[in-house]
């Protein structure tokens, strides 16, 4: 497959898993903090076509569960009692993007509740905490990479463009942030951050923590294009035209610097939303009620969790379509940039 | 002799910064271990201020730094509130167990990938290679927490493994050998996290660079002087390409530490991780920053370690230290 047709399919996948996340609130049958503090722990429930009886129903349904008889953990359907699922219904209010308020759902139904994916401790719905959780992960991964990037282009193009001792300061602490294993460095700074603070503080506090963390590559590999950008023939002789320093840099040196910036992006961005994700898996980052994937998996801290719900596991599986998305639009970008690079060679260097 | 001695001094500068960073850091926090304290209404006003001179937290900060280097000189690292104690102690013994783990996965972490490597480079863009490829691709997309997680479900669900800890109850009373075989199952699951965590970058790697190599017209002579396949990977394309990889080795020690903390916390191994997420939660500061000096101390060991490797494979290094 050609590298722009490779590009694309990845963008097109990660787009779509991107808006699915978005739209939450549409794709998320419940409000993710509702309980039903009656139905803790109910493993999740199977959507049918076909009843008990063998007839074919076009209209798909399920079975509430109860207890079976004579036991306190395992559970069975209760064919007596057929509840249909209704397309495109109306139930919890909730901000559509954010920004639109409605009620509008893709699924749901009247009366019992519906568990695809089980429920949690409180009887919340596992599939709709999900979804939201990955809302606070994907944005704190998103806000962190903008955050790192911005500081690493500005630190690299400062080290890069002015040299001599402002480059060799901005290098020297680049290697001491580089030095550092990643996760000792969160941990330090989060370390020296307030710890009981409100879900919406607790999460910018990650998110700058995430952000802080990761500008040193970054900012090293801006530098290098900086330095061989600026000795190019067409900003020599834009300078000797009597550009300022600023048009050199916005007009000339930053666009140069987009495609390193952009492949840094494809693999800081899924670092970051692990970064994210293993603060609040060790109770360091995004606090209760709000989910996000790391805070999911903190439940499986406790034994009988980990041993007897199975379905407490699945959010350690929903980032895993996002990672692949990501590794593979970082090597498309890194085959792009090769591309490119052979391409000017055969045309300056026809040897 | 003098690049040893360059990188020596260039590790010693950057753990000092690295300490005097960490410092900084901590003296803007907000709140210390003492803030609890004043919220109860038993503990007098005085006896906290009495506290805080005790442990001279009303000092300024460069006399604090002062104070607190004099006891990283004394093997010390400061002291700590939540266990009333001096903090180096309580780092020995967590180091030792982190130690373990890490030097454990690393070794086999480039056991494996070293052979896998160069296989894979030799049948580039073969079968093989390709599903190996794949191999790693899938183990990459894994983060490392959901590894541990699953490695620990399947323990809990075959009891094949013990789920954590470093020995068993009553590991006392064991024979030497019983011992050691109850600390290497214990070890097991870990270091399976760990290497695997690592395992995908570095096969990438060693394929990537070898494979470089494999094409360079003085490997294609020895073959066509009939050297076996073997030695020629083995030896000759693995020396040449063995640069990148030994920086590399320095970079893989700091994925390991930062690997090893979070599998630490999950598999309840009680290395520096679980001690200092406790001392971040009870805002024990001095143990955080010697954790965090520790396994700079121990990333910078490595790194001299790979720079010894490289002044010993290299043999440009050699000569140009020696010519200067």
């Amino acid at each position: 497959m050609t590298v722009p047709r490779k590009l694309t399919r990845w963008l097109i996948v990660l787009i779509a898993l991107h808006c699915v996340i978005a739209a939450a609130g549409f794709f998320a049958p419940y409000d993710p903090v509702e309980q039903d503090r009656g139905r803790p722990y109910l493993p999740p429930m199977r959507p049918h076509l076909i009843d008990a009886q063998s007839h074919f129903h076009l209209r798909p349904f399920f079975y509430p569960l109860r207890l079976r008889q004579g036991s306190f953990d395992q559970f069975e359907e209760d064919t007596a009692k057929a509840v249909p699922l209704h397309f495109f219904t109306r139930g919890a209010a909730y901000p559509f993007l954010g920004l639109v308020p409605t009620r509008l759902h893709l699924f749901g139904t009247t009366g019992d509740r519906i568990y695809l994916l089980g429920s949690d401790a409180y009887g919340r719905d596992q599939l709709s905490r999900i979804l939201y959780g990955g809302q606070v992960s994907l944005l704190a991964g998103l806000l962190g990479a903008g955050i790192t990037l911005s500081l690493g282009a500005l630190i690299g193009i400062t080290a890069g463009y002015y040299a001599g001792w402002r480059d060799e300061l901005l290098m020297r602490i680049a290697e001491l942030f580089l030095a550092l294993p990643w996760l000792y460095l969160l941990f330090a700074l989060r370390a020296f951050l307030p710890l009981a603070v409100s879900p919406l503080e607790a999460f910018l506090l990650v998110v700058i923590v995430i952000g802080m963390v990761g500008w040193a590559r970054p900012a090293r590999l801006v530098r290098g294009v900086v330095l061989s950008a600026k000795e190019r023939d067409f900003i020599r002789a834009a300078r000797g035209f009597g550009a300022s320093d600023f048009y050199l840099l916005r007009r000339h040196i930053l666009p140069e610097t987009a495609s390193v910036l952009l492949t840094q992006a494809a693999i800081l961005i899924p670092q970051f939303v692990l970064a994210e994700m293993t603060l609040s898996f060790l109770g360091l980052g995004v606090p209760e009620p709000m989910s996000s994937w790391g805070n999911l998996l903190a439940t499986l801290q406790q034994y009988s969790v980990l041993v007897s719900y199975w379905w407490m596991c699945l959010p350690a599986l929903a980032i895993v379509p996002f990672f692949l998305g990501y590794l593979g639009l970082a090597s498309a970008l890194q085959q792009r940039s090769a591309a490119y690079k052979i391409e000017e060679k055969s045309i300056w260097n026809p040897s | 002799m003098r690049y040893l001695l360059r990188r020596t001094l260039h590790a010693v500068f950057l753990l000092f910064g690295v300490s005097l960073l960490t410092f900084l850091f901590s003296a803007l926090a907000p709140g210390n271990y003492f803030d609890e304290m004043r919220l109860n209404p038993q503990i007098s006003r005085e006896a906290v201020s009495a506290l805080r001179a005790q442990y001279q937290l009303d000092r300024p900060l460069p006399i604090r730094y002062a104070h607190w280097l004099n006891a990283v000189a004394h093997g010390e690292f400061g002291f700590s509130f939540a266990y009333n104690g001096p903090v180096g102690p309580l780092l020995w013994v967590r180091a030792r167990n982190t130690l373990l783990l890490t030097v454990t996965a690393t070794l086999l972490a480039w056991l494996l990938a070293l052979p896998l490597g160069i296989w894979s480079a030799a049948r580039f863009g073969q079968i093989p290679d390709r599903v190996l490829s794949s191999a790693t691709a899938a183990l990459l997309v894994i983060p490392d927490l959901v590894l541990a997680l699953g490695l620990l479900i399947l323990a809990v669900r075959t009891g094949w493994f013990p789920t954590g800890g470093l020995v068993s109850v009553g590991f006392e009373s064991l024979s030497p050998l019983q011992k050691l075989r109850d600390l290497a199952i214990h070890m097991i699951l870990p270091v399976i996290a760990l290497v695997l965590a690592a395992l995908p970058t570095l096969v990438r790697h060693v394929r990537a660079s070898v494979a470089e190599v494999l094409d360079a017209p003085f490997l294609r002579a020895a073959l066509g002087h009939g050297i076996p396949q073997r030695k020629l990977l083995y030896v000759y394309a693995l020396r040449a390409a063995a640069n990148p990889l030994i920086s590399l080795f320095g970079f893989s020690v700091g994925t390991l530490l930062s690997g090893s903390l979070l599998v630490e916390v999950v598999m309840s191994w009680p290395g520096l991780g679980p001690l200092l997420l406790e001392s971040i939660l009870a805002r024990d500061l001095y143990v955080v920053i010697g954790g965090v000096l520790l396994s700079m101390i121990f990333l910078v060991c490595g790194n001299l370690f790979a720079d010894v490797l490289l002044y010993w494979a290299d043999p440009r290094i050699r000569t140009a230290a020696s010519a200067k």
